[in-house]
């Protein structure tokens, strides 16, 4: 059996779960296995919906206390529910959420670790799976030595794949650990789209001068339905918040498109942001280091070419 | 208050990625080595600017790795640990090298375990959550605030779509990440300091590596920018939506 962790962040499921999910399926189909969800806390999606994802069954642990994450009584609660089901496979979405329980998880199991992983498990000679390795710049291949193996995929690296089936859900009761943590204050960011969940990205850096010049940018990233980045030194002088810091020491993304503007291409930030499926670079400067990791690029200065980009977009989308 | 920071040694972010016999090793030929950032910038800092507030703390690096590592842990000790720990061996396996801090850990009897949130070379972001489940501890990743009074710690931490604050009893396991603390650089009194600050060298203990690198790749290079008029954006939309098909 395949057991794949399905995550929630305010009781909704997320995209990167629901790829987790199509992935767990595929490799049970490889390994001619069955495949199962498993989902803890309350969830307002109708979770007999994962079949569309893949699954054929859907384990739930429906408990509200499991609404935040504590790592300790997760992972308690993931690995006893993996022995339950007989689960050889654990599937998680390297996301927060799953970088956080995976590992301990897998103490508790016993079980090999590939976090970062993107590829399907070469099952011809043992089990191998891919992962990134030096933040996007290579690949290593990892031979799993134990009979339980959990892996967390990369998000934006598999896809989220459509099946025509719908699953069976079933309540489950393990009894739930004492929370090892209290959460005190939440702070959402309301109304943007999350970085790592994103497959736009709209990106700035020092190029645009300073933050009273964001506008253009928070504009295109509208007109697109793009979520928004920036390089190290824009957040390290608080033009933009911590958590739009991408590259080697920010976080690291793979959208579909990556469009960069006014951002050197420096060998930190290339880390961060390689591995997207294209990238477009805005520079007024023809020799700028980023036009090499570039499949499209524009020669210009960002304050006339962004707003002709955006006008340009709209134009695009109200002609459809 | 004893505080374990998890330290680990890391190609320069600027280094070459290449590897070597038939693809099986990362190629060390010519590469500077440097403390892995998440692990200076944010854990060890923090632990110092804690000690710095409670003359009680102290602090001890831990790290896994063969004799090359002790420039880099004398390079941590100079900027502020009491006492390191080198234990001996070149496993990149995550369960073997946690297996061997959760051995220090539990004899140390320590009340806060700092780990980066990732290593920049195998990126697993693995070791603080293992950690936490060998010594059965909480753990809390991608903290970005950390204080404690008495034996309580009050945690900030990244979650999806936003922070969250919460409380924990130590001992704790946290991964630490930007906004932990003001990025630092050795003094010279600290690096005279730090040559004769104890570092101790210990043999492994009994474990067994779950997984092994079969090969490494590179990505394939690119196939080259191709260049758009910057006076004719809707040249770039229409690529963008007929060839790459991303919009
Ligand atoms: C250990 C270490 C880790 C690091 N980690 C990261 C990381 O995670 N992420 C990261 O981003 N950086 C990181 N850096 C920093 C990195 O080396 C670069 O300094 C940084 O990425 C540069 O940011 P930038 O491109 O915004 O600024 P700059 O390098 O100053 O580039 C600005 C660019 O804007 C262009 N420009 C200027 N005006 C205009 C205009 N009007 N229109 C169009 N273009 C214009 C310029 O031609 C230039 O190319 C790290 C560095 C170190 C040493």
């Amino acid at each position: 059996m395949v057991l794949v962790y399905i995550d929630q962040a305010d009781q909704q499921i997320k995209k990167s779960s629901l790829e987790a999910m199509s992935y767990g399926a595929a490799i049970a189909k490889q390994l001619g296995c069955e495949v199962a969800a498993l989902v803890l806390g309350t969830v307002q999606d109708n979770l007999a919906d994962l079949g569309k994802n893949g699954a054929q069954k859907v384990y739930h642990l429906k408990n509200e206390s499991l609404n935040a994450l504590d790592v300790k009584s997760y992972s308690t609660l993931i690995a006893t529910a993996a022995k339950n089901a007989n689960a050889t496979v654990v599937v998680f979405a390297h996301n927060i959420n799953g970088k956080a329980i995976a590992p301990a998880v897998a103490v508790k199991l016993e079980a090999g670790l590939v976090t970062g992983a993107s590829s399907l498990p070469n099952t011809e000679n043992g089990f191998v799976v891919t992962k990134t390795v030096f933040s996007g710049k290579a690949f290593a291949s990892i031979q799993m030595e134990t009979p339980i193996k959990v892996i967390a995929i990369n998000q934006n690296s598999f896809g989220v794949v459509a099946y025509e089936n719908t699953a069976t859900v079933e309540e489950i009761n393990i009894p739930i650990p004492t929370p090892s943590i209290k959460i005190t204050k939440v702070d959402k960011v309301v109304g943007e789209i999350p970085l790592t969940e994103a497959s736009l990205v709209v990106s700035g850096g020092r190029g645009l001068k300073g933050p009273e010049h964001w506008g253009i940018l928070l504009d295109l990233a509208k007109a697109l339905g793009a979520a928004t980045a920036c390089s190290r030194p824009v957040s390290d002088s608080d033009w933009r918040p911590h958590h739009e810091h991408v590259g080697q020491t920010g976080i690291q993304i793979a959208p579909n498109l990556y469009i960069a503007i006014g951002i050197s291409g420096a060998i930190q930030h290339l880390a961060g942001v390689n591995r997207s499926k294209t990238i477009v670079v805005i520079n007024k400067d023809p020799e700028a280091p980023f036009f090499k990791a570039a499949d499209y690029g524009v020669i210009g200065d960002a304050f006339e070419v962004v707003p002709a980009l955006t006008a340009a977009v709209l134009k695009s989308k109200a002609a459809n | 208050m004893k505080i374990l920071v998890c330290i680990s040694k890391t190609p320069d972010t600027t280094a070459k990625i290449a590897f070597t016999e038939g693809n099986t090793k990362f190629d060390e030929n010519g590469v500077q080595w440097i403390i892995n950032p998440y692990d200076e910038w944010y854990a060890l800092v923090r632990a110092i600017e804690l000690k710095e507030k409670d003359p009680n703390a102290f602090i001890h690096l831990v790290t896994v790795g063969s004799a090359d590592a002790e420039p880099i842990i004398r390079k941590a000790l100079a900027l502020g640990g009491d006492e390191a720990i080198r234990i001996d061996s070149n496993s990149n396996d995550s369960f073997y090298v946690a297996k061997q801090i959760a051995a220090i850990a539990k004899e140390g009897n320590y009340d806060i375990i700092f780990t980066g949130k990732e290593t920049i070379d195998y990126n697993s972001a693995s070791i603080g959550s293992m950690l936490s489940a060998l010594l059965d501890m909480p753990f809390v990743s991608l903290a970005n605030e950390f204080n404690y009074n008495g034996n309580i710690a009050t945690v900030k931490r990244e979650i999806e779509g936003g922070e969250e604050t919460c409380e924990v009893n130590l001992p704790v396991v946290i991964s630490c990440q930007k906004g932990m603390a003001e990025q630092r650089i050795p003094n010279m009194r600290g690096i005279m300091a730090a040559r004769t600050k104890p570092l101790k060298v210990v043999s492994p203990v009994e474990a067994t590596a779950t997984t092994s690198i079969k090969k490494f790749d590179t990505p394939p290079a690119k196939s080259g920018v191709k260049l758009v008029d910057p006076a004719n954006m809707d040249e770039l939309v229409r690529l963008l939506k007929e060839e790459a098909k991303v919009i």
